[in-house]
C-alpha cells in the first residue's frame, strides 16, 4: 500500500443537490469552445464511476477527435454489480442531470444520438425515464441543441455492463465482449466512436461544468479527485446510498457505518476485494488503494467467509459470458474446487491451485469479467483461509 | 402470435437492432419465447432462425421455456442472503407447492432465482414479472401471493 495519508470520511451533496439549475448549466456550457469543456472535465480529474476509473475527460477528448459521420453518448446504466444500486437512484431522482451530462458529451464530441441502455431488473422505471427524456428534449429544442435520447432496455445479462458487450446487446446480439483494442472511442455502437459513461460520471461531468473543476478538484486525493457515491448493504445499521469525499481509510468508514462488529469489509462487490479487519487502517478506498465502482458490503463476526465466496463464484459462473475458455471453465472449477476443499475430498494445498487458476484467469480471460474473478477468489481465500477449509 | 410479432415488428423496425425489443415484447406477452416465435420472427425481420436463437437464448430474462403468468424471480446475492432470503424461499415454495425452477399447475406462478436485483439495502427482495418487492418477510410475501391469486389467469 503507497504510504499516503487518508483523508477524514466526509459527505458531499453534489449528485442529489437540487439547486442545480440544469437548463442554465446547459446553456452557459454550449456557450463556450468544446475544447474548453473537454480541458474543463480533464483538469477536474473524473475518473470514470462504474469501477474501471478511466479518465471521463480522455474518453471524450479521444472520440471528438475522432474523424467520423456519426458519433454517439451511451450511458451505462446497466449497474449489475452485486451490492450496487446508486445509479437507479440517481435516475429517478436526478435524471435531468445525467441527461445534461449526455447532452453536453454530445455537443463536445459531435453526436446527436445518444441512448440510455437500463438494465432489465430496473424495467419498472421505464415509463417515468422515458417521460422525463421527452421533457428534457424539449428543453434541448428550447437550447438549439439537435441532441436525442432514446432508451434501451437490458434483459438480466450481468456482462452486458461491459462496455463492448453493452454495444453488441443494443446491436441486437448476444452480449458477449469484443476484442479491444479498438476501444469504443474509436469502435463503438454500430462500429462508430462512441463515449460510453456510467450514470455516475455523466452527472459529475455536468456539475464539473457547474461548478467548474477547481471545486471538484478540492475534493479527494491525488489520484482519486472528488467525491463518489457508495451504496452500502450487508451488516450496518445504516445501509443506504451516500455521497462521500473519496481517500478515507477503510477504519473510518467502518466506524461510520459497521455495527461495531465488522470483520471484513467487500469493496467494488463480486468483482472486487475483500479487505479483512486487520488492514481497515491502511486501506485508502480510491484508485490508490481499493477502487470501488460503489458497492461497499459489510460483513460481522457472525457471518461464513466461505458462503459469501461460494455467492460470488457461483454469480460468476452464472454470468459468465461462455465466449472464451479461462473464464467459462476457470468459474466452474473454481467453484467445484472450493466445495471440494470444504468436504475434504481435496487437500487444502489444493485451494494454492486454485489460486493459481484465477491467476491464469487474470492474464487470459478476454474481458473484465473473467479477469476480476481473481480479485475476490484470491482476497477472500488469502484473508480466511482456516474458513474455507473447516 | 404472428400478429403480435408482426406489431412488435412494425413498432420497433426490422433491422438486427430491434431484435431484442421484439423479443422482449413477445416475453412480456407470452413469458416466453418459443422456438416456433424465434422462426416467425427471423421470417419477420429476414434473418435466419439461427440468429434469432442465438440473442434469445444468451438473456436469463428472455425465458424460452414456457412459464407462469407471474414469474417470480427471487434476489440469491448474499446481502439478501444474510436477510433472510431463505426463509423467503421457503415460504414461497410453500405458498405455491413447487420447487425453485417449477412452475405451478395452473400456469400462475414460476418460482426462480436470479442474480442481484440492485435492492441490497433493503433485502430480501424479489421480481414479480417486472414489480419489484423489497424487505420481504413470510408474512408480507403470503399477502403479495394472495393478491396475485385474485387476479384471473
Amino acid at each position: 500500500m503507497p504510504d499516503i495519508k487518508s483523508k477524514k470520511l466526509k459527505r458531499v451533496d453534489l449528485i442529489f443537490a437540487e439547486d442545480c439549475n440544469y437548463k442554465e448549466v446547459l446553456k452557459k456550457t454550449l456557450n463556450r469552445s468544446r475544447d474548453e469543456v473537454v480541458q474543463e472535465i480533464l483538469d477536474s480529474g473524473l475518473r470514470g464511476r462504474g469501477g474501471a476509473g478511466f479518465p471521463t475527460g480522455l474518453k471524450w477528448k479521444f472520440t471528438a477527435q475522432e474523424e467520423s459521420d456519426e458519433k454517439f453518448v451511451v450511458c451505462n446504466a446497466d449497474e449489475g454489480e452485486p451490492g450496487t444500486f446508486k445509479d437507479r437512484e440517481i435516475l429517478l431522482k436526478v435524471p435531468f442531470k445525467v441527461f445534461g451530462g449526455m447532452a453536453v458529451c454530445g455537443y463536445v464530441i459531435g453526436a446527436k444520438e445518444g441512448y440510455v441502455y437500463l438494465r432489465g431488473e430496473y424495467e419498472f422505471l421505464k415509463e417515468d425515464i422515458q417521460k422525463q427524456i421527452d421533457h428534457f428534449h424539449k428543453t434541448l429544442d428550447d437550447l438549439g441543441l439537435d441532441f436525442r435520447i432514446k432508451l434501451l432496455l437490458g434483459s438480466g445479462a450481468y456482462i452486458c455492463g461491459e462496455e463492448s458487450a453493452l454495444f453488441e446487446s443494443m446491436e441486437g446480439k448476444r452480449g458477449e465482449p469484443r476484442n479491444k483494442p479498438p476501444y469504443p472511442t474509436q469502435n463503438g455502437f454500430r462500429g462508430k466512436p462512441t463515449v460510453i459513461n456510467n450514470v455516475e460520471s455523466l452527472v459529475y461531468s455536468l456539475m464539473i461544468c457547474d461548478l467548474g473543476a477547481q471545486k471538484f478538484q478540492e475534493l479527494g486525493t491525488a489520484d482519486s479527485r472528488g467525491s463518489k457515491v457508495f451504496s452500502i448493504s450487508g451488516d450496518t445499521p445504516i445501509s443506504g446510498i451516500y455521497e462521500l469525499e473519496l481517500g478515507m481509510s477503510l477504519a473510518e468508514f467502518v466506524e461510520e457505518f459497521g455495527d461495531g462488529d465488522t470483520k471484513a469489509v467487500q469493496v467494488g462487490g463480486a468483482a472486487g476485494f475483500c479487505v479483512p479487519r486487520k488492514k481497515f487502517n491502511d486501506t485508502i478506498i480510491g484508485f490508490e488503494g481499493v477502487p470501488t465502482g460503489g458497492s461497499m458490503m459489510l460483513f460481522n463476526s457472525s457471518r461464513s467467509m466461505y458462503n459469501v465466496l461460494k455467492n460470488y463464484v457461483e454469480f460468476f459462473r452464472e454470468e459468465s459470458c461462455g465466449q472464451c475458455t479461462p473464464c467459462r471453465v476457470g468459474c466452474q472449477q473454481l467453484l467445484k474446487g472450493i466445495e471440494a476443499v470444504k468436504r475434504g475430498d481435496q487437500p487444502t494445498t489444493y485451494l494454492q491451485t486454485l489460486l493459481k487458476l484465477t491467476e491464469v484467469m487474470k492474464v487470459t480471460a478476454k474481458c473484465g469479467l473473467g479477469q476480476s474473478v481473481a480479485n475476490s477468489f484470491s482476497s477472500i481465500v488469502d484473508n480466511f483461509k482456516e474458513e474455507m477449509i473447516y | 402470435m404472428k400478429e403480435l410479432i408482426k406489431d412488435l415488428a412494425d413498432q420497433h423496425g426490422r433491422t438486427r437492432e430491434s431484435l431484442l425489443p421484439i423479443l422482449q415484447g413477445i416475453v412480456k406477452k407470452e413469458r416466453r419465447v418459443s422456438e416456433e416465435a424465434m422462426s416467425e420472427v427471423a421470417r419477420e425481420l429476414d434473418m435466419s432462425a439461427a440468429l434469432v436463437y442465438g440473442t434469445a437464448t444468451f438473456y436469463s430474462f428472455l425465458d424460452t421455456q414456457p412459464r407462469g403468468k407471474y414469474v417470480i424471480r427471487l434476489c440469491r446475492t448474499i446481502t439478501c442472503d444474510m436477510k433472510g432470503k431463505k426463509e423467503i424461499l421457503d415460504t414461497l415454495k410453500q405458498l405455491l407447492k413447487i420447487n425453485l425452477g417449477e412452475t405451478t399447475k395452473d400456469n400462475r406462478f414460476s418460482l426462480l432465482e436470479t442474480n442481484c436485483l440492485g435492492w441490497c439495502h433493503k433485502g430480501p427482495a424479489m421480481l414479480i414479472n417486472e414489480e419489484a418487492y423489497t424487505e420481504l418477510t413470510p408474512d408480507k410475501v403470503s399477502e403479495i401471493i394472495d393478491e396475485y391469486m385474485k387476479n384471473e389467469i
